[in-house]
């Protein structure tokens, strides 16, 4: 990437993250380094397994030790190395500078509390808010995510709220504390598509008031087109492409990019057969040497099964790994 | 389209009566064709009862009333045992791959299951034909002897086909068949579905809330809203010109994976969620959330209407000589003159 550190928000530099599990050691993330520039969007994309979601729950230091750890790497947010800190410390900035989502509002929330409770514990926490300003605050956020009637709805259980407005409360607790990051992991794939676009609707309209970074995890490339900046694409363990999101779907410069690309169907064109990717994602406890998608590649050669493949600069800020990378993206 | 119909449906109805004058309208008076060899894709987000319908059409759920037409036998009225006759040919293919198979049964138990039910095959028969199936979904017929936790979801989703498949049936119901996959193998999925219905000739009901696929693999598209079907057209049209406001509606949110065309799409925002089925509103069910919604829309029902040809609808402040609502003057319901 081409901007200095100075100017990124969060920097991550060589990320490893490794399960013991009875079948062998899982690399889940294997080296994985980005930035994220302040008020900016970066979409991670991946498809189960491929580690996008294990990266993020290691930058807020959320990997359950064991089976997980965080083997080595260092991620710099605001000029801090997050994985040297005191888990103190890190409960600090967790919540209060760095937010997260989940795909499921119900595994966040708390069943047995009042939704204005849950909320006004984010802000007496951080912000050290009395309970009177909490609630208010409470209130202010559950209006500022669109939940119609807040003042009398607050005193609801997650319970009573559908999957849309649950969803909504999990971002209105997110951004309590007006961090400067919000990773959000799959937030609306759980709903519908009308609430979906409701809910991105709001990601949108927040992070232009807050200039709130966002790192936006999903499998959906629709919803990475329409959110993103930026985008990694996952695989493996491995990040095989980083670009702007723009370039990356006008110009892939990597073969299971490509194939993933090709094998959404477009709403808006008229298609023949689908591309599909043949076979199955790779076992990542026993990865072979040389390159993770070799067998599922459509223009795989003999140094692929071979040798792990370079990160290839293909321009400043568009990378891919592969050994055929400019071949890919000039083709 | 000239090909004969397959299945008819006729007013169907699954009522769910919950106590206390509670009732859950899951399908509610729904009418449909599907013709021989067509993928009808049902379309509806979750809650409007498109599961149910299918459901109800191969009676695993009892309807509450009204007729489905296998060929000309009306599966709602048949006893058990011919019931299980006609089964034969009516099968389904279940959203969760990890649920719908025995994890005690090997893979050839499960595929060869139905053929000796069906007395279809017997001994070393069974065994060539489930290799046969296995071959046909594209599994190597070495898996013959593993159990189902051994495979991936995309897997055993084929081993989920490969049991449909073995009494050669012509309708297939596939509810929600790729839900659960990943994206690389969702199109190796659909593909094979397609494959299928070509080689086999099958016709196939498609349920599904993911539009991008429904439009993908569907020759026409059933949408449905709180157990009602609010517009049919062929799979093209309904995504270029969609005549119905929820339709409108559902196919503006759905993500086009270009950013090209994101950065500059106008979306129909709906305000608010799917109204409960339990007291779902009076008149048009959508009224709660249309944009175009009028008073008349709060107390009539609308039904489908021929808006164009072969482009049913239903809403009341469209008509065939004035199809597009945008046009429509403000407060004016032509569907009712």
């Amino acid at each position: 990437m081409s901007a200095s550190a100075d100017g990124a928000l969060l920097e991550v530099r060589n990320l490893r993250t490794y399960f013991d599990t009875d079948d062998g050691v899982v690399k889940a993330v294997d080296d994985v380094s980005f930035q994220l520039q302040r008020g900016e969007t970066l979409g991670i994309v991946g498809e189960s397994g491929s580690g996008k979601s294990v990266t993020n729950l290691s930058i807020i230091r959320l990997i359950q030790e064991p089976p997980g750890k965080i083997v080595s790497g260092e991620v710099i947010f605001k000029g801090q190395d997050i994985l040297s800190l005191r888990p103190a410390a890190v409960r600090k900035i967790r919540g209060r500078r760095i937010a997260m989502i989940f795909q499921d509002p119900m595994t966040s929330l708390n069943p047995f509390m009042k939704i204005s409770k849950q909320l006004m514990e984010m802000t007496q926490l951080h912000l050290g808010h009395t309970k009177t300003q909490a609630y208010e605050h409470a209130i202010r956020m559950l209006e500022t995510v669109g939940i119609p009637d807040a003042r009398s709805r607050a005193g609801s259980y997650p319970h009573e709220f559908s999957g849309g407005m649950r969803q909504r409360v999990m971002i209105a607790m997110a951004l309590s504390c007006e961090p400067e990051l919000l990773i959000a992991d799959e937030p609306t794939t759980a709903l519908d598509v009308t609430i979906q676009a409701q809910i991105l609707e709001l990601i949108r309209k927040l992070k232009q008031e807050t200039g709130t970074s966002v790192i936006l995890i999903t499998h959906d490339l629709g919803v990475v087109a329409g959110m993103t900046d930026h985008v990694i694409v996952m695989y493996a363990g491995k990040i095989f492409e980083q670009a702007k999101t723009k370039e990356l779907f006008a110009r892939p410069g990597n073969p299971y990019t490509k194939g993933l690309l090709r094998s959404v169907p477009d709403p808006t064109a008229e298609q023949g057969k689908l591309y599909q990717i043949p076979g199955l994602p790779p076992d990542v406890a026993h990865l072979k040497p040389g390159c993770p998608f070799a067998e599922r590649c459509d223009r795989v050669e003999e140094i692929c099964r071979r040798e792990f493949p370079p990160f290839v600069e293909l321009t400043p800020d568009h990378h891919s790994l592969c050994h055929f990378a400019n071949e890919v993206y000039g083709g | 389209m000239v090909a004969e119909t397959l299945i008819a449906i006729r007013d169907l109805k699954v009522h769910f009566n919950l106590g206390g004058n509670r009732v859950v309208k899951a399908v509610d008076g729904v009418t449909l064709d599907i013709a021989t060899g067509e993928t009808l894709g049902l379309v509806g987000e979750s809650g409007c009862g498109k599961s149910t319908l299918g459901r109800a059409v191969l009676r695993l759920t009892e309807p509450t009333s009204g007729q489905v037409f296998y060929r000309d036998r009306d599966l709602a009225h048949l006893s058990g045992k011919q019931l299980r006759e006609e089964r034969r040919h009516l099968q389904i293919i279940f959203q969760d791959p990890y649920a719908s198979l025995n994890p005690r049964m090997t893979v050839g138990q499960i595929v060869g299951e139905p053929l000796e039910t069906f007395r279809l095959a017997r001994g070393r028969e069974v065994e060539r034909r489930v290799q046969e199936l296995l071959e046909t979904v594209g599994l190597s017929k070495r898996f013959i002897k593993r159990y189902p936790h051994e495979f991936s979801g995309g897997q055993r989703q084929r081993i989920g086909i490969a049991r449909a498949l073995a009494v050669d049936p012509d309708f297939i119901v596939a509810d929600e068949p790729i839900s659960a996959l990943d994206v690389s193998i969702q199109a190796q999925i659909m593909n094979l579905l397609e494959k299928l219905r070509r080689e086999k000739n099958l016709t196939y009901l498609f349920i599904s809330h993911d539009l991008r696929a429904i439009r993908h693999v569907s020759d026409r598209v059933a949408v449905m809203y709180l157990g009602k079907l609010v517009e049919i057209a062929e799979a093209k049209t309904i995504y270029q010109e969609p005549l119905m406001p929820y339709t409108k509606a559902l196919i503006s949110a759905v993500p086009v994976p270009d950013p090209q065309i994101e950065a500059t799409r106008q979306r129909i925002m709906l305000e608010g969620d799917v109204p409960s089925p339990i007291n779902p509103p009076a008149g048009c069910p959508f009224h709660t959330r249309c944009p175009w919604a009028i008073d008349v829309c709060k107390e009539v029902v609308p039904q489908l209407v021929e808006i164009k040809p072969a482009h049913f609808a239903a809403c009341v402040r469209i008509s065939p000589k004035m199809p597009h609502i945008e046009d429509v003057p403000p407060g004016a319901a032509p569907g009712l003159d």
